[in-house]
């Protein structure tokens, strides 16, 4: 057994430290864990999503107080009871509903970050590959999420998403059925996706976000040039008070004192949208109740999965489905697909640069055709090109960073 | 500074795509074309009523007849919205019209009679000529009665046979049924007859009233679902319960859907209300009184949030100067 000071004060930091180690804790998760300096503004994205997914927990709870899953209850509980009833409860879900939108807009810059900075490989496959994780886990919670209010657009996007499950030919109802609990979307239906959006997939989130950050420790966080060096002896340096010439930062209070600042301007747009400027993340349409036999002119989802519907949308039944499970599965292979030596910013990695900002094209175009009427011929054209072009783009890396030149150290 | 570049590509790229997938794909989604697909801009008409949508829209579906008729039609209005009214004169006119528009009236042929108490004050002079006139071309529904049904409203034409007697009633409407609405009130005249408001307890019938026992409330709505089906009937389907429409329409929409509902909805079984500007304004106080009461509030937190988060970030970046400071 340990030595303990018996004159230790009780829950003085003597003590503690002897029981919990918070000393040692300190050190690991924050005066000494070191991140590079070389990094802009890009690097606290991580962080603005942990507190986004805060804010999305903490709103969620106080709806879920007053929220009723159950088809005759569900849209007055929240647009009645919510909205007009409880003191706030317009606030709370408000902040909720854009909170859910802009998780995914700074997940997507999160996301374009890695490629850019190509911080997906040699020694941080697992990161990126915890991320898409996240990713998905995301988008899950957020399908179920829209769900809940049971208005028109929660019913219809919830009957077409779980039609895909029927495998376009192979024509497995069963399997929708079974999912759907009945079938068309029911109370069966909404009391299970409440239960996924409030239990199982934030606990899977949860799991999630240990391990990403979990992965994060011993490849450490890349930097703007892709650096790789010592940090022993970087972190030698910084604790010898050679702050300037050491090339890294403690988490804490460095690190987390930029990250904070980031977050400051990051809120005032969020509240600006929260208070003035909502209805892009609360669909108008979905503020008429579900009705089963009155389907809305344009069914479309959340822009955030417009650019995978447009991967579904301009082909046949099958291929359309094989498309999408392509497009849906190709991100998490991003780090075996490139097989570049490079660690670099893609303005360094010549024709990677081109590939990059193709990618971010091709994804805007997507996204913008998810949401455009399919009816009008050149949007159908378009959808198809850049539908094609999204699935051509795996391949291409393939080619173009296996002709990478390595770069020179330094350069 | 390298940061505020990477800064202005992440929001030049975020707002291209708010740009496409909001205003953008909204109004390629929402568009009217025409037959040969140019588009129909609906234009919001200040709640001023001279039928020149509803001739446009004859002439755009080709029926030549329909229009000459629209527009002989609102003409007539126009000359007798010229004609001085007498509204002592009109008086004799306006107890023709408490026959039906009475207190407690019941339903007479697929709506009840709204209350008049107020016609002056939120329905347009125009509109109430062409009512008074021809109520299925007043409304622009004139495609429903043209071969089986009459308007069951019909009968007024031969009520008010002269254009001086129509323009007297009408100046009795706007001189002794002008007062002051409230909002509620507008809603209870203009569109309870057939949308009803649950978050407000309001049905086809009015308020509902508290009762003491549970047989009387029941009684209650029997009563209220058959005036639902006989409202049902009448217009093909029972029209929406409005108690959310504020946050599910948007602006633009409401107002032209309100000056015609065909522009916006072709084929609607929905009849012009024929509210003017003020009316409109009381019918949407009452929607967004309901349908968003948090509006207020919103507007009234909304500084003080944002105030105190551009505070915490001013506090923020000087604690951020001050931990990196030299560091580089």
């Amino acid at each position: 057994m340990a030595h303990f000071d018996e004159n230790a004060k009780p829950f003085g930091n003597k003590w503690l430290d002897e029981r919990l180690g918070v000393n040692t804790l300190m050190k690991v998760l924050n005066t000494e864990y070191w991140i590079p300096k070389n990094i802009n503004f890009l690097w606290a994205m991580g962080m603005v999503l942990a507190a986004t997914f805060g804010i999305l927990v903490i709103s969620g709870i106080f709806l879920m107080m007053y929220y009723k899953p159950d088809t005759n209850l569900a849209f007055d509980s929240v647009n009645y009871t919510i909205m007009t009833e409880v003191g706030y409860g317009w606030l709370w879900r408000h902040i909720h509903g854009v909170g859910a939108s802009l998780v995914f807009l700074i997940i997507y810059i999160h996301m374009f970050t890695g490629i850019y900075y190509s911080s997906y490989k040699q020694g941080r496959e697992l990161i990126w590959l915890s991320g898409m994780g996240l990713f998905v886990a995301f988008s899950a919670e957020a399908f179920s999420g829209y769900m809940l209010p049971w208005g028109q657009m929660s019913y219809w996007a919830g009957m077409v998403i779980t039609e895909l499950f029927a495998g376009g030919s192979l024509e497995a109802t069963g399997l929708v059925e079974w999912i759907r609990g009945d079938y068309v979307p029911g109370d069966a239906y909404l009391t299970r996706f409440f239960m996924l959006h409030v239990l199982l997939i934030p606990l899977v989130i949860i799991g999630l976000i240990v391990l990403h950050f979990g992965t994060l420790r011993l490849p450490h966080v890349n930097n703007q040039d892709g650096e790789n060096f010592d940090y022993d002896e970087a972190a030698k340096l910084y604790k010898e008070g050679k702050v300037k010439e050491s090339k890294v930062i403690p988490f804490s209070p460095v690190f987390l004192s930029k990250d904070v600042f980031v977050m400051g301007v990051y809120f005032i747009l969020f509240f600006y949208l929260v208070f003035y400027h909502f209805n892009f993340a609360m669909d108008p349409v979905n503020f008429d109740p579900a009705n089963g036999l009155s389907t809305p002119a344009h069914i479309y989802p959340e822009w955030y999965f417009l650019w995978s519907y447009e991967i579904l949308r301009p082909f046949s039944k099958d291929f359309g489905l094989i498309a999408f499970g392509i497009a849906q599965a190709a991100l998490f292979f991003l780090p075996f697909i490139d097989r570049s030596p490079n660690v670099a910013p893609a303005h360094k990695r010549g024709l990677f640069q081109i590939w990059f900002w193709a990618l971010i094209v091709i994804m805007i175009a997507l996204t913008a055709l998810g949401k455009l009427p399919p009816t009008d011929p050149l949007y159908a054209t378009l959808g198809f090109i850049f539908a094609v072009a999204f699935l051509f783009m795996g391949p291409l890396l393939f080619v173009i960073t296996k002709f990478e030149k390595p770069l020179k150290k330094g350069a | 500074m390298r940061e505020l570049k990477i800064l202005a590509v992440v929001v030049f790229f975020s707002l291209l795509t708010y740009y496409l997938v909001e205003p953008f794909a909204h109004h390629e989604m929402h568009k009217k074309v025409d037959a040969e697909g140019n588009e129909i801009v609906i234009n919001h008409r200040d709640f001023v009523y001279d039928g020149k949508a509803d001739v446009e829209e004859a002439e755009r579906a080709g029926n030549k007849e329909l229009a000459t008729k629209k527009k002989a039609f609102w003409s007539d209005v126009k000359t007798i919205a010229g004609l001085k009214g007498n509204a002592t004169a009109g008086e004799a006119g306006f107890a023709m019209c408490m026959g039906c528009h009475m207190d407690g009236a019941a339903n007479m042929g697929g709506v009840i009679p709204p209350s008049l108490e107020h016609a002056g004050a939120i329905y347009d002079k125009n509109y109430l000529i062409a009512l008074i006139k021809d109520p299925a071309m007043a409304g622009n529904v004139d495609h429903k009665y043209a071969d089986t049904m009459t308007h069951p409203m019909g009968s007024v034409s031969s009520m008010f046979a002269d254009n001086q007697s129509i323009a007297d009633v009408v100046a009795y409407l706007q001189e002794k049924k002008a007062g002051e609405v409230t909002p509620k009130e507008a809603f209870n005249e203009a569109c309870v007859r057939c949308h009803a408001m649950r978050y407000d307890k309001v049905t086809q019938l009015g308020d509902t009233p508290k009762f003491k026992h549970e047989k009387d409330a029941l009684a209650h709505k029997i009563k209220v679902i058959d005036e639902q089906d006989a409202v049902k009937k009448y217009m093909g389907k029972l029209p929406p319960d409005l108690s959310m429409i504020i946050r599910a329409r948007g602006e633009h929409f409401m107002e032209t859907f309100i000056e015609n509902p065909q522009g916006q909805l072709a084929g609607t079984s929905m009849p012009r209300v024929g509210l003017n500007a003020e009316g409109y304004e009381k019918v949407k106080a009452y929607l967004t009184a309901i349908g968003d009461p948090s509006k207020v509030k919103r507007e009234a937190l909304g500084p003080w949030v944002i105030g105190f988060f551009v505070i915490f970030t001013i506090l923020a970046f000087l604690w951020k100067k001050e931990k990196w400071r030299g560091h580089h």
